[in-house]
């Protein structure tokens, strides 16, 4: 029997190299062995991808892309499709679980370095695969066509008709018409199921390559390539395959753990995963008293708010991005990990930290004098932390920094 | 680390403020387990709510079945004649007639307990009181000058508001709303009125989403399997890193 499934296995391996990416990229990828729990959420963003793939084939199943039909087919899923519900549920609090799973992941690689020389390209790739996805999120949330779908994307579309001279043919464009209707909806549903989930995956798979071509950092920041043995592998590297593959499973059972608890108990999540106000089909004539994104963008939309100036808050929504591609230059630490920087780095990733939550809980609320003047305050404190990085990312690091992961 | 505190706090109390308005609302409690609760609520549905207001997404055969009614008894007492048991609830009042009798189309009622809370429901169920500046004689605590006439007003008795005084900002005083008071009793006690309406919002959250109850029913099976699947990885991944130091 085994003979057989060799002779199958050299048959396919002088025909594609099968085995050659199983040991390149699994059973001989070595990676460092002392990952903590904050390395889980790779393996989870991914998972959470194919979930997203999968149940949102289903969907496309049963909905339908019409303003006159849209809502009525969802809720025809969440009532009358055999398990409609649950795929409905698991797509829905799957894109927040994406957003969860991608900003833990995002400030693990903020913490320890990971964007840092030679990984600057694993940075970059990881960075577009985040702008991709809040253009998916985005896309899809106006599928519904639910009060909140439609005059958040009336919102979000019409701060492209803030750029001068182009903004508004701009914004006619993207709509395909003069207000959100009909024509957006079927767009939107085109670039929601196939232009970007198909950009997402390539950019994945770039993204993967990139770091398997570099080698996994981790939380002490030590180069395991450094130090090898006579076969060239990496003294302190483990293989992927098994050690890591099994000990993710682990961190799968617990996500889907608190997934399913989210699921089956607390779909809403208290209106922040689906809003009240989207229970209520769109109407263009009746806008709601509050218009609030999901929580995934209210951190961005607070910096809009920030700014008196509709086209320069515009700017800084597009800047309080940008500059997150620029943190591999922006960073002048020698040191990689936190462990090993100084405390001025340390307070500033403290204040970031606070300052995006803080732009997150004030981007959901109605505008007042107090949350302006916070959003405000958070919208300069997000921006220092990453310009002044050049002047301040260097002080007080710590001479030594171990060679080997043991070393204590 | 005090200063803080106090920003946070008083932060945190002015949303509290600007969210909820005046009125506090009432918890409805929710039980979807009580069937009995449910079944009288669909009957309170059907006889006060569905001639003006549609349920379009809910079957009145999905209803027979969650709510353990016979199928013929729903088609007997509970259904327009003409409908059929798989139809949705439809009404047959045309939207341009309703704009031009009530000002608005009444909305469906479908998903009303999930863009509303079932809370909000009850308490508006509740707050209708005597108002003779608007059409139809009524307004609401919750939902001020709503177009709708209080149709539970032979149940519960006509209500009046009460008023109570209220410093601004700048010291002036002002009469705001604080509540109603019966004035005049209508078939049903307080306590017996208060059982009905939740009987009533009970079902109207069972209408937003009948999968709930199946959810409900299913999630702890699931969350017990997927602590299984925790357990047995936890120690595959001991017994796999054993040699690793």
């Amino acid at each position: 029997m085994s003979g057989m499934l060799k002779n199958t296995l050299g048959w396919m391996d002088d025909r594609f190299p099968l085995s050659k990416v199983w040991n390149e990229h699994l059973a001989e990828y070595y990676a460092p062995k002392n990952f903590n729990w904050m390395y889980y959420f790779g393996s989870l963003a991914m998972l959470v991808l194919v979930n997203q793939i999968i149940t949102g084939i289903f969907l496309t199943i049963h909905y339908k892309p019409d303003a006159k039909l849209a809502f009525d087919s969802v809720e025809y899923i969440m009532r009358d499709v055999e398990w409609g519900w649950l795929i409905r549920y698991m797509h829905s609090t799957g894109a927040s679980a994406f957003f969860v799973v991608v900003y833990l992941h995002m400030f693990r690689g903020l913490v320890y370095g990971s964007f840092k020389k030679p990984r600057e390209l694993v940075w970059i790739f990881g960075m577009i695969i985040y702008v991709a996805l809040m253009a998916e999120a985005f896309m899809g949330y106006l599928l519904p066509w639910g009060q909140m779908s439609y005059w958040g994307a009336q919102v979000i579309v019409s701060l492209f008709g803030a750029i001068p001279y182009v903004g508004e043919d701009l914004a006619l464009w993207l709509r395909g018409d003069y207000v959100i209707s009909d024509a957006t909806l079927n767009r939107f549903f085109a670039f929601h199921v196939i232009a970007i989930p198909l950009v997402l995956v390539i950019l994945v798979f770039m993204h993967i390559v990139a770091l398997h071509a570099v080698g996994s950092n981790n939380p002490e920041g030590i180069e395991i390539k450094k130090h090898k043995d006579e076969k060239g592998v990496p003294l302190d590297g483990i293989p992927f395959h098994p050690y890591y593959s099994v000990k993710d499973l682990v961190g799968v059972a617990v996500f889907l753990f608190i997934f399913a608890l989210i699921i089956f108990y607390m779909p809403e999540m208290g209106g922040y995963f689906l809003e009240h106000a989207n229970f209520v089909p769109a109407n263009p004539l009746k806008t709601p008293d509050h218009i609030a994104p999901v929580w995934y963008f209210t951190p961005f939309y607070a910096v809009l708010r920030a700014v008196p100036d509709k086209f320069l808050g515009v700017v800084a929504m597009g800047a309080a991005i940008v500059v997150l591609f620029l943190l591999p230059w922006l960073d002048r630490g020698v040191n990689k990990s936190i462990r090993y920087r100084g405390p001025v780095f340390k307070a500033a990733i403290v204040a970031f930290v606070i300052s995006f939550i803080g732009l997150g809980y004030f981007g959901m609320q109605p505008v007042t004098p107090v949350g302006t003047f916070f959003s405000r305050f958070f919208s300069v404190v997000y921006f220092a932390f990453f310009l002044l990085m050049p002047f301040y990312s260097n002080i007080g690091q710590d001479e030594y920094v171990p060679e080997r992961v043991d070393e204590k | 680390m005090k200063k803080i505190i106090v920003i946070l706090s008083v932060l945190f109390s002015m949303q509290a403020l600007a969210s909820s308005g005046s009125i506090h609302l009432e918890t409805a409690k929710v039980d979807l387990n009580d069937k009995a609760s449910l079944q009288r609520g669909a009957k309170y549905f059907m006889n006060y709510c569905l001639s003006c207001h549609s349920a379009k997404q809910l079957r009145y055969s999905r209803m027979a079945d969650d709510l353990a009614i016979p199928h013929e008894l729903v088609e007997q007492n509970l259904m327009f004649v003409g409908d059929k048991i798989m139809d949705g609830m439809t009404i047959s009042m045309r939207p341009e007639d309703a704009a031009n009798w009530f000002g608005v189309n009444p909305p469906d009622l479908s998903l009303i307990a999930r863009s509303r809370g079932s809370d909000w429901l009850y308490t508006y169920l509740k707050s209708f009181y005597l108002d003779e500046s608007r059409p139809f004689g009524v307004n609401n605590l919750v939902f001020p000058d709503v177009g709708m006439p209080h149709v539970l007003a032979d149940l519960q008795g006509l209500q009046r508001a009460t008023y109570k005084d209220e410093e601004d900002s700048t010291g002036n005083l002002h009469s705001v709303l604080s509540g109603v008071e019966v004035v005049q009793a209508g078939q049903m006690t307080a306590d017996e009125y208060d059982q009905a309406m939740h009987d009533l919002v009970n079902f109207m959250t069972y209408m937003g989403e009948p999968a709930k109850l199946e959810r409900d029913r299913l999630g702890g099976k699931v969350l017990a399997f997927i602590f299984l699947m925790i357990i047995i990885f936890y120690f595959l991944k001991k017994e796999y890193w054993k040699d690793i130091h």
